[in-house]
């Protein structure tokens, strides 16, 4: 089904597959979306995360030392769809491991799993040509990364090659909590909706309900990442819940829902 | 994207600015210490009774290693883009001992990323860094070599990208910096070439260099390119085995794939994760290649093989006593493979090797590794 955001601001929870096993992870997703979450962004876990700091390259580790693989990803997202219908699901990897399997059959496997879109951490706009094209003939959307220093000309690239969302980096740097989140972000949601109508998410660095909500104000959607990921590495035996009680604090602060 | 557009940009006007290249030039050659001697081999020729040997004398560098030829060029770029801050990743430490050097050279501030695991193995580099005044930053992750000191500074780089500049040391990582790097160490092969010439009047039939990243191979090679008839000879860290896990040759066990900003040939596994490496020589042990080295496999123009670690350590031996030169054990790799090549040739061949370093650092692992008598 099509990415939609029918609450303002949308909550986007990501989490890393296989941390600490797939069982865990299907029951974080599904209490993430019992508890409120609209899209979840599955993430494949990779051996050299470049664009993560420590607590998903610790969940990356984690995961990857009993071989969470791709295709273990789609297979939890078949899984997760059949749970959740109207839940928004992108496949988040970095370009390896789905070059690796082929990216004619990963597009396959991803919609037949009823994922929604696909983030290519390390795919930059210029190199997505083949990719553009499976992506699109498997009518998935595809999610690429706006940064706050990305010229005008290039979030215009962007904007025109991505659908469902555009995400907006909050600022320079890799995943990971920060105390106080810079201006970085308005700035480029401002200068994201002179090219685009595309509804835009902002991540990196959200961490409570308090930033959750300021970074709504100016967004379409908040990505939530490695704050979910720190929540499910500090109750062990009780991720789902925990995960679960931390949305439900994220979501209660969402000020009105979009007819 | 948006630093590397602004580093390709400035790095093309540099190239047209006659300026920038007296200064690198007269840097390269009052500082460096180029041009570097092209050394006729007479004992270990005698020695192995085939071509005639000719070393090229990277080692005898500033800094000990080919890789300042990179630094000095990047680092007027740096001056030029106006940062005063410079990163950059380091395996075996040359290339952090380098940049730490032109650091100091132009005032900048300097912060080198290496793995824990290399640090241990190359202390000699890290005291050298630190001495001359950079912060070397140890990574704990992954493998904790090369990869991950990668990894850490792309993350760094991406964090600071307004005011700092990632001086990357190889052929790798997104495009400019194979090219860029590439054409910084050409004067390597430029002078080999003239050099041969004159000492021998004609062409060598196979230039020989170890592959890492690839930056002091694609150095010497890219001016006998278009030299048909010369034979261009990678050689990779053959390591201990063949198992994936126990070498870095990336054309023996390795399938396209993309690390780090690079589409190349990289060792990994059935499902896409990138493959640790081993070998005894940190400069070498990397799982992915300089994508220009790629090309030239994939078009048949440069050949490689692999030559292990014991392999390595024994030319090590053969050439101090033979010619009382100590390489780099990444060096090493290309003297192991001109002592298999060498005796099949005839005495009339000409062969270059390329020394691209000196063994000082690698003492501590030759004590390990060697009984001497």
């Amino acid at each position: 089904m099509p990415l939609s955001f029918y609450k303002k601001p949308a909550l986007i929870v990501y989490v890393t597959c296989g941390d600490p096993d797939l069982a865990t992870t299907r029951a974080v997703v599904l209490a993430a979306i019992e508890a409120g979450a609209d899209v979840i962004e599955l993430g494949v876990p990779f051996s050299d995360p470049v664009a993560d700091g420590p607590v998903i390259q610790r969940a990356s580790e984690r995961a990857l030392k009993h071989g969470t693989s791709l295709g273990q990803v789609l297979t939890l997202a078949a899984e997760v769809r059949q749970q959740a219908q109207s839940t928004g699901l992108v496949v988040f990897s970095y370009l390896n491991p789905i070059l690796r399997m082929g990216v004619e059959k990963f597009c396959m496997v991803a919609r037949h799993a009823g994922a929604d879109g696909v983030l290519v951490t390390d795919l930059p706009v210029e190199e997505a040509g083949e990719y553009l094209r499976a992506i699109r003939t498997h009518d998935l959307a595809p999610v690429f990364l706006a940064a706050p220093t990305s010229p005008d000309v290039r979030l215009k690239m962007i904007a025109e090659a991505s659908r469902g969302f555009v995400y907006a980096v909050s600022r320079t740097g890799v995943t990971g909590a920060r105390q106080q989140l810079a201006d970085d972000a308005q700035k480029l949601v401002r200068r994201l909706r002179r090219v685009t109508k595309l509804p835009i998410a902002v991540g990196f660095g959200i961490s409570s309900p308090k930033q959750f909500a300021e970074v709504g104000k100016f967004s379409d959607a908040v990505v939530v990442g490695s704050a979910i990921v720190e929540t499910i590495e500090r109750n062990p035996g009780r991720e789902a819940a925990a995960a679960g009680e931390f949305v439900k604090k994220l979501v209660s602060f969402q000020p009105s829902v979009v007819s | 994207m948006a630093a590397l557009e602004e580093l390709e940009r400035e790095y093309e006007k540099a190239k047209r600015d006659p300026k920038f290249q007296r200064r690198l030039e007269e840097l390269l050659r009052t500082y460096a210490g180029r041009p570097t001697a092209l050394t006729f081999a007479r004992r270990l020729t005698q020695k192995l009774g085939g071509a005639k040997i000719y070393l090229k004398r990277e080692d005898l560098l500033h800094t000990g290693a080919h890789k300042i030829n990179n630094c000095l060029g990047q680092a007027l770029l740096v001056e030029r883009m106006g940062k005063r801050r410079v990163i950059a990743e380091t395996g075996a430490g040359q290339h952090g001992v380098a940049t730490a050097t032109v650091c100091a050279l132009l005032g900048f501030e300097c912060v080198v990323y290496m793995g824990t695991e290399d640090m241990r193995r190359q202390e000699l580099n890290v005291f050298r860094m630190r001495l001359l005044g950079a912060e070397v930053r140890g990574v704990e992750s992954g493998s904790r070599t090369l990869k991950d000191a990668i990894n850490e500074a792309m993350r760094d780089w991406v964090t600071n990208v307004r005011t700092t500049h990632y001086l990357l040391g190889s052929v790798l990582g997104a495009h400019p910096y194979p090219t860029m790097v590439r054409n910084f160490h050409r004067v390597i092969g430029r002078e080999a070439r003239a050099q041969i010439l004159k000492a021998e009047g004609k062409l060598p039939v196979a230039v020989i260099a170890c592959v890492g990243g690839g930056s002091n191979a694609i150095g010497i090679f890219y001016e006998f390119i278009k030299d048909k008839k010369v034979r261009l000879i990678g050689v990779e860290a053959g390591g201990r085995g063949e198992a994936l896990g126990e070498h870095a040759a990336r054309f023996r066990g390795g399938s396209p794939g993309v690390l780090q900003g690079t589409y190349s040939y990289v060792l990994q596994d059935s499902a896409g994760q990138i493959a640790n490496t081993h070998s005894i020589s940190a400069g070498l042990d990397y799982p992915s290649i300089g994508p220009e080295h790629a090309a030239l496999r994939d078009a048949g123009r440069a050949e490689y093989v692999p030559a292990s670690d014991a392999e390595a350590l024994a030319a090590t031996t053969l050439l101090a006593r033979a010619e009382g030169i100590i390489p780099a054990l990444e060096s090493a790799h290309a003297v192991a493979e001109v002592v298999k090549r060498a005796p099949k040739m005839k005495k009339s061949d000409v062969v270059i090797v390329n020394i691209s370093g000196r063994g000082d650092k690698d003492i501590g692992i030759m004590r390990e590794s060697l009984s001497l008598e």
